[in-house]
Order: C-alpha cells, then sequence, then structure tokens
C-alpha cells in the first residue's frame, strides 16, 4: 500500500488486496506468532462495536501485543468536548498503532493525516469499514479457491449498505459478475453501477428474490433491510418478508454456493439455512481474525 | 451617447492590476467574499449592472497593483465560472484567461453530510474536484459527493 494507513479499501490495488489476502491465509494456519511483541496497539472506539473491537483485539493479543484503548467515547475526554485531532495526538504518543471506530464519517481520513503513526479504519459511521470488505473477499476466495470470473448476488439493503458498495470496488479487480436483488426504494445507486459500467462489469438488477437467480450464483451476499430505511412504511410491509432466504430456496443451486452475511443478522436468513452447508457466515466472522492479523501487519511494515 | 463609449470607459482605467470582467451581476458581491477585498489596502473599484453584449448585464471588479496567483482565483470559478480576468501593467492588457476549478478546494465549501467529520471538528475542509465542467466536487473525508448547485461557500 502506497500509505501506512487503512481507510479505505479504495486505496487497495490489486496486488495489495492479494498480499494481504495470502498473509490472512498464513496466519489461519499459524494464528499464534510474536511479530508483534513489545508495540502496544490502542483501539479507539468512539462509537461502541464489540464485534469489531474483539476481533481487533484478539488478532493483536495472538500476535504478541498489548492493547489499550477503550469501548466508548462517554468514559473519554471527546466527551468533555476534546477535539479528535487531541485525542488522536495523545495516544500517538502511548501507541505504535491506532485502530479506530467512529461515528462521523471521515473521522479515520483525519486522524490519519494527524497521526504520527499507522491508522487502521475500523469503521467511519456509513463511510468506510475496509477491514470487513477483505474479510469478505478473503471467505470468498477461500470458499472458492479464486476470486476471478465469480457470479455475485447481493440481496437486500443495497442503497444504504455500505458493506455492499465496498465489496464491489473490492471485487472489481477479479472480473466478477454481479446480480443486484433489492426493492425500488433500496436499488443500488448510480455511483456503483457506473463504476460497473466503467470496468466492464457485468451486472443485472432484480426486485424479486428467486431460486432462479441463486442457482446461478456462487456466492450470495446476504443484507438486513431495515425499516427505518423506508418513507413508505407500507412499502417496508409489502418488502420485508420477500428478501429472506429460506433453506428450501436452496435445492438447485450450485455445489460451491456460500452464504454471507456481514452479520448481526435479523430475519434475513431464516433458521433453516443454518445447517445447510452452504451456510458460511459464522466462519467468514471467524476469517475476520485472520484477516485482521493480516492488516496489522502490513501498515506495520512488518513481512509474517 | 453610452452607446459611443467604449465600455472601459465606464469604470476608471486601470495603470496596474487585475480586472475582472463578465461576472455575473448576482455573483457580484460573493466574488467579492471569495477573494477577501474586505482585507486588501489596494484602491479598489466595483461596478455593477454594465450593459453587456455578451450577458446583457455584468459586474466589474479593479483591483489596483494586485496579480492573483491562479490558485487564489480559481476559487471563484465556483460561483462564477465565465469571469474573465484581465492583468493590466502599465494601461495594457498583457494577459487575458478565464478562470477554471482547481483541482483540489481547500477550505473553502462546507461539507452538506452533518455526519462529516469536517462539520465537528475545528479543521479546513478539502474538497476534489471531480468533474470541472460540470462543477461536481467529493469531500476528502465523507466522500460524499456535491453537485454544483447544491455547493454551499463557508
Amino acid at each position: 500500500m502506497k500509505s501506512k494507513n487503512l481507510v479505505s479499501i479504495d486505496q487497495c490495488s490489486k496486488d495489495d488486496i492479494l498480499r494481504i489476502l495470502e498473509n490472512a491465509a498464513g496466519f489461519e494456519e499459524n494464528p499464534n506468532r510474536t511479530l508483534l511483541e513489545g508495540k502496544v496497539a490502542a483501539t479507539l472506539f468512539f462509537e461502541p462495536s464489540t464485534r469489531t473491537r474483539l476481533s481487533f483485539e484478539a488478532a493483536v493479543n495472538r500476535l504478541g501485543g498489548r492493547v489499550i484503548g477503550f469501548q466508548d467515547a462517554s468514559t473519554t475526554s471527546s466527551s468533555k468536548g476534546e477535539t479528535l485531532k487531541d485525542t488522536i495526538l495523545m495516544v500517538s504518543n502511548y501507541a505504535d498503532l491506532i485502530i479506530m471506530r467512529h461515528h462521523l464519517e471521515g473521522a479515520a481520513r483525519y486522524a490519519a493525516e494527524v497521526s504520527g503513526i499507522p491508522v487502521i479504519n475500523a469503521g467511519d459511521g456509513a463511510n468506510q469499514h475496509p477491514s470487513q470488505t477483505l474479510l469478505d473477499l478473503y471467505s470468498i476466495r477461500k470458499t472458492q479457491g479464486k476470486l476471478t470470473g465469480l457470479t455475485i448476488t447481493i440481496v437486500g439493503d443495497l442503497k444504504y449498505g455500505r458493506t455492499v458498495h465496498s465489496l464491489i470496488v473490492g471485487m472489481s479487480h477479479f472480473n466478477p459478475t454481479f446480480h443486484f436483488v433489492a426493492p425500488d426504494e433500496l436499488r443500488m445507486p448510480d455511483e456503483q453501477k457506473n463504476l460497473c459500467d466503467k470496468l466492464d462489469i457485468s451486472y443485472t438488477e432484480h426486485t424479486a428474490f428467486t431460486e432462479e437467480i441463486i442457482n446461478r450464483t456462487d456466492i450470495l451476499y446476504m443484507t438486513r433491510v431495515q425499516r427505518e430505511r423506508f418513507t413508505d412504511l407500507e412499502e417496508y410491509e409489502r418488502v420485508k418478508n420477500v428478501y429472506i432466504l429460506r433453506d428450501k430456496m436452496l435445492r438447485g443451486s450450485r455445489e460451491n454456493l456460500r452464504i454471507l452475511h456481514p452479520l448481526p443478522r435479523v430475519n434475513e436468513i431464516a433458521y433453516d439455512v443454518d445447517d445447510n452447508p452452504k451456510a458460511y457466515f459464522i466462519q467468514q466472522a471467524r476469517n475476520g481474525l485472520f484477516t485482521r492479523q493480516a492488516i496489522i501487519c502490513e501498515v506495520l511494515g512488518i513481512n509474517s | 451617447m453610452a452607446v459611443e463609449k467604449k465600455k472601459e470607459l465606464q469604470v476608471a482605467a486601470l495603470e496596474n492590476g487585475t480586472a475582472i470582467d463578465h461576472i455575473p451581476p448576482r455573483q457580484l458581491f460573493k466574488v467579492a467574499y471569495l477573494l477577501e477585498l474586505e482585507k486588501m489596502n489596494n484602491t479598489i473599484t466595483i461596478g455593477n449592472n454594465f450593459f453587456s453584449k455578451k450577458m446583457g448585464r455584468k459586474g466589474v471588479i479593479k483591483i489596483a497593483d494586485k496579480f492573483f496567483e491562479q490558485d487564489e482565483i480559481n476559487r471563484i470559478a465556483l460561483i462564477a465560472p465565465n469571469v474573465i480576468l484581465n492583468e493590466i501593467r502599465d494601461f495594457e492588457v498583457v494577459e487575458k484567461y478565464r478562470v477554471t476549478l482547481p483541482d483540489e478546494l481547500v477550505g473553502l465549501v462546507k461539507c452538506n453530510n452533518p455526519k462529516c467529520i469536517t462539520n465537528n471538528e475545528p479543521m479546513p475542509t478539502r474538497f476534489d474536484v471531480i468533474n470541472k465542467e460540470k462543477g461536481t466536487i467529493r469531500c476528502r473525508y465523507c466522500e460524499r459527493k456535491i453537485n454544483k448547485e447544491d455547493i454551499i461557500i463557508k
């Protein structure tokens, strides 16, 4: 990577992505190493996110590093009105690496600009969450044996889902075919479709979630349709049960199909899918550990 | 009688300095604000609603002994894209050019995303100009795209 920070998936070239995923595979084989011995990582969670924080902290611990930080900004001086810049400069004095989550969009990029030490973005509002994208790519590569030439069907909230937009950017290097399945109110924004057009990536938009589409798919990426996204609640009531995956819909699906979900799920994947060997969303979260180990080494310039 | 007069004579001629011509009348005072004219001690002539063959009516600003840097002047392209700049030395126009949007706008535009860090932290905004013809810009921080008609000058 050009910079010593990971702020956005857009900054990763194809080679960057492949190198990080390759290193992540090495960590899956052997997750406990002392590459971070004597190093301190600061996890600054201005907004709580238990899953992401535990995953990053487990990654640091398994690499032999130590962790300082907070999991809720209400206990820090930012609640007294301290600027983000001051907090970041203060932490830069103590730690070797900052892993941060913030409710404001662009906070990670600003922190990376003012910080003297590497910054990893663990989510900035609705903007970017690059470690999620890299773990999605890792999960896709691991289950399919490759990243190139896959058919990926993305279902649910395609308008506001940041993981979905980043997934398109991340996969755009690997000649995918996309199917976008969403209600009209939550369809894929023009910006992402223009990107696909520009890169000659084929995509088809659907409003119906059918077996016919599933049967042509290698990766089924499910997302949550949230009630608060709808201006028209009648429309929500009409579509809320349309984008639910049930086990019987997988009858004719490909052998290599795997179902991904950035979690947490609510009802968009029925519980009868959990026992299907094609369900992969729990293992997907586990892959976050290895991917984050690789990301930490990448920004610190440590050869793993 | 007015028809006979040359338009340069509608306001006093400049010996040395910059004449900004063809400013849309409604944008004149915004242009003056963007150029921070109120901070200058130079002799400044501001005229508005002059007759223009090209645009019907126009605004003109003449600033004595002032020559702008490209970056300094290009910021006005945000609100007045067709403005013509005349650099005058010894009563002669030595250079004439149209303003164009710069690649980057620093501290000039307010991000219209209330959840953007720039609206919550004492810091300058930074926008990349992603389409100079259409005037589309994108916040460096929250990555929101803003179309020309939605741009809010700070």
